[in-house]
């Protein structure tokens, strides 16, 4: 990896390491004994590692030009497998924390392993761990493909990589430590969000640089989906970060807003990470190994800009259901709502465009567990958007706010939907990067595909029950006009779902084991097998290799 | 024919980059920035006081340990909720409050009218072991409270910060400090991370 860096790129990185360290450095000297030094002696130790890795190969030969014909994978690789490592751990602490509210003593008598403190691990450890280094990787892999573009450079790439990779780990070990800004789906504290910024900036800047250098004459859809999750995510996230340290040398900031302001940008932010980092991202993945996999161009290109267009614009009104029948005024609610409702168009226009372009292509869904995960993550896209259409309602809102109902939402999404399409897309990737002909067992893709089905369905359908009867109860009056059921009537009521949900979340999460192992082997296949020829195809010098926009 | 227009778009990366942020910004703006210039978004209400210092290192523990994944405090204008919890809650009431902690879900109750409900002392043992006194609670322990030290040498800084985002504290408030953090020295609590309960 480091021997295919050019010299110059081996010192931009010690450099960029060293200025790094430095930075963790000072950290450490201006919290003195705060948890603020902790993070920096995190950030120094860190970037140590990084200086020492490409010491390891400083003097290996400097690769030659030919590698300029390459398409630059290294990154997309290490992302892979990194995406898989965050799977496991994030995944292990949903089971966790699920464990935990059907048995609350599940835990040790510290701070680090209560509720409120491991819930982020796994709400972080999934969503930005998981899901953000997947697309991370795939984007690369299909902004090079897509385009016939070889990465402007071998460095940025890692810096982007390993940087976001830093902001997880700071988020994840500051949760356990109790560095929090407690803002839902976005904890991690001002230092941390600062570090985010850099690193995505440059994440734009790789994506439009490789877009000018394209041989191709349009931008292929699926690089609008990585380019709207780019940009927006950084707006949502610069604006709702927006906080005041109480100095340089403390982790601790109080947010620029409050109270009802606060709320709202709060929730135009969480929703829209669930729309461009949750969705339009996967989506972009979507459009590129569906119909990869599946063989068969997109059915429908005029769906796919109406579709596209639509998510863009609506999504950014929808994040105000959230607070239906809070103080939130009610004309915001209204608009949240009605926007959340005509959503549901460009979103089956998607779902729709991707099973329409599996017509013809249903015999390699049956026997092909790959493009079946793909096919059932389009479906449960479907299904999620209708659910968060009708839950956007108000009416349907007042029963299902503040219960699992919208837990059981969250997770069709996120097991049904993102991580089937990145376990799906996955699977076809591994063997491309690794340049082997297959995964290393497709009967274990096989395994994990139903245990992945089984466990959603069971964690949703245990979620469903569960919100519905929460809803109900706290609503229920008796025939002397007051409340039937007091609080802790509903909660004991939960305690079946609970396990539930439990083991369907342990089927999951085995399901993801089984995937790295899967990986891991087919990477060990990889070095055991003579270099193949499997690149032929896949150099951006060859014509016709690239899907297009229309196709 | 002439060519559709969205041909000539997918050609152009700087157009579309500036098409995506043209129309994914309209949405929050039509819905953020009124919030902040519509007087009758936030009631008045003219008794409505900032934190005390102590109550304020009290709400950082509440962030800290991340209660708002399992507790609301946002009672809605819905019967049976105002019948459990009380009033409904306006917007004027977190007016000082950054940032907001209405809550997503309630694992627990709602608890933005929680305060005097229960003594401190029942507070102190549910917190130590919520099952001794709600024996289905399954919320987690907090014994390990006890043990852990309230630091409020930074308290003048986090005031200094809320300053800076806008909540109206005096000179006179950090004065005042002193005072209540001497009350709570003096008080009989039995640990300094609970203190903000007594």
């Amino acid at each position: 990896m480091i021997a295919a860096l050019t010299i110059a790129e081996r010192q931009r990185a010690i450099a960029i390491s060293a200025v790094l360290a430095l930075c963790g450095f000072a950290m450490t000297i201006a919290g003195s004994d705060t948890l603020f030094a902790v993070h920096g002696a995190i950030v120094l130790l860190f970037s140590l590692g990084c200086i020492g890795l490409v010491m390891s190969q400083y003097f290996a030969p400097e690769p030659s030009d030919e590698r300029l014909t390459r398409y630059y994978d290294d990154p997309t690789r290490v992302g892979i497998v990194l995406s898989l490592g965050w799977a496991v751990v994030g995944m292990f602490f949903g089971v966790w924390v699920a464990a935990l509210l059907a048995w609350p003593d599940l835990t040790f008598d510290a701070a680090w392993a209560s509720f409120g403190r491991l819930r982020p691990v796994h709400t972080s450890g999934v969503i930005f761990g998981f899901g953000g280094n997947a697309l991370i990787a795939t984007s690369f892999h299909v902004l090079q493909r897509t385009t016939r573009a070889r990465l402007p450079d071998q460095f940025s790439p890692w810096f982007v990589l390993i940087g976001y990779n830093l902001f997880c780990v700071l988020a994840a070990s500051g949760y356990l430590m109790g560095v929090t800004q407690s803002k839902e789906y976005a904890e991690p504290e001002w230092y941390a969000d600062i570090w985010l910024v850099v690193v995505w900036v440059v994440y734009f800047l790789i994506y439009i640089r490789t877009l000018q250098r394209r041989k191709e004459p349009h931008i292929y859809v699926a690089n609008w989906y990585y380019m709207a999750f780019i940009l927006v995510v950084a707006v949502l996230h610069i604006v709702n970060n927006l906080a005041v340290p109480i100095s340089f040398g403390e982790a601790k900031s109080y947010s620029l807003f409050s109270g009802v302001q606060d709320a709202m940008t709060q929730w135009w932010y969480g929703h829209n990470a669930v729309a461009f980092f949750l969705t339009s991202g996967f989506l972009g993945m979507m459009y590129y190994y569906l119909p990869k996999r599946a063989g068969r161009p997109i059915f429908s290109y005029r769906l796919s800009i109406i579709s596209f267009w639509g998510i863009t614009f609506m999504y950014m009104w929808a994040g105000s259901h959230h607070l239906h029948y809070t103080a939130l005024p009610q004309w915001v609610q209204t608009l949240g709502m009605t926007f959340s409702v005509v959503l549901l168009v460009p979103s089956w226009a998607s779902a729709g465009n991707a099973l329409a372009t599996l017509n013809g292509a249903w015999g390699k869904v049956r026997d092909d567990a790959t493009l079946r995960f793909m096919m059932v993550a389009a479906v449960f896209y479907g299904l999620s958007t209708f659910e968060g259409s009708f839950m956007a309602i108000r009416a349907v809102n007042s029963l299902s706010h503040y219960t699992d109902w919208t837990v059981g939402h969250v997770h069709a999404g996120a097991l049904g939907w993102v991580a089937m399409i990145t376990f799906g897309s996955l699977y076809a990737l591994v063997p491309w990067m690794w340049k082997v002909e297959r995964m290393y067992s497709p009967k274990l893709i096989e395994v994990h595909f139903w245990l992945a089905l089984a466990g959603t369905v069971i964690y949703v359908f245990a979620m469903w029950n569960s919100g519905i009867i929460q809803g109900l109860m706290w609503r229920t009056y008796n025939d002397s006009g007051t409340l039937a059921y007091s609080f802790i009537d509903s909660l004991v009521a939960m305690h079946p779902y609970y396990i539930a949900r439990t083991v369907g979340g342990l089927l999951f999460l085995l399901g993801a084991i089984v995937a790295s192992y899967n990986v891991w082997m087919t990477i060990r296949m990889s070095r055991s097998q003579p270099e193949a020829e499997a690149g032929d195809a896949d150099l951006p010098v060859l014509q016709g290799a690239a899907l297009q926009a229309g196709e | 024919m002439r060519e559709f227009f969205h041909r000539k778009l997918e050609r152009s990366a700087i157009g579309f980059v500036l098409a995506i942020i043209g129309v994914s910004a309209i949405g929050g703006f039509v819905e953020i920035a009124p919030l902040f210039t519509i007087g009758e978004t936030v009631e008045k209400a003219p008794d409505m006081r900032v934190y005390t210092p102590l109550e304020l290192a009290g709400r950082n523990i509440y962030i800290r340990e991340g209660c708002y994944a399992c507790h609301s405090q946002m009672i809605r204008t819905l019967r049976d909720e105002v019948e459990r919890y009380g009033p409904y809650s306006l917007a004027v009431e977190s007016k000082y409050d950054h940032p907001m902690l209405w809550g997503s879900k309630r694992t627990g109750p709602d608890i933005a009218r929680l305060g005097g409900k229960y003594s401190d002392a029942w507070h102190v043992a549910h917190l130590i072991n919520p099952r001794d006194v709600v024996p289905q609670s399954v919320m987690p322990r907090y014994g390990w409270l006890m043990r852990s030290e309230l630091k409020t040498e930074d308290l003048g800084r986090h005031l200094k910060a809320q300053r800076a985002v806008g909540v109206p504290y005096t000179d006179a408030a950090g004065r005042n400090r002193h005072l209540r953090l001497r009350d709570v020295e003096l008080g009989h609590h039995p640990g300094p991370d609970v203190a903000h309960l007594q």
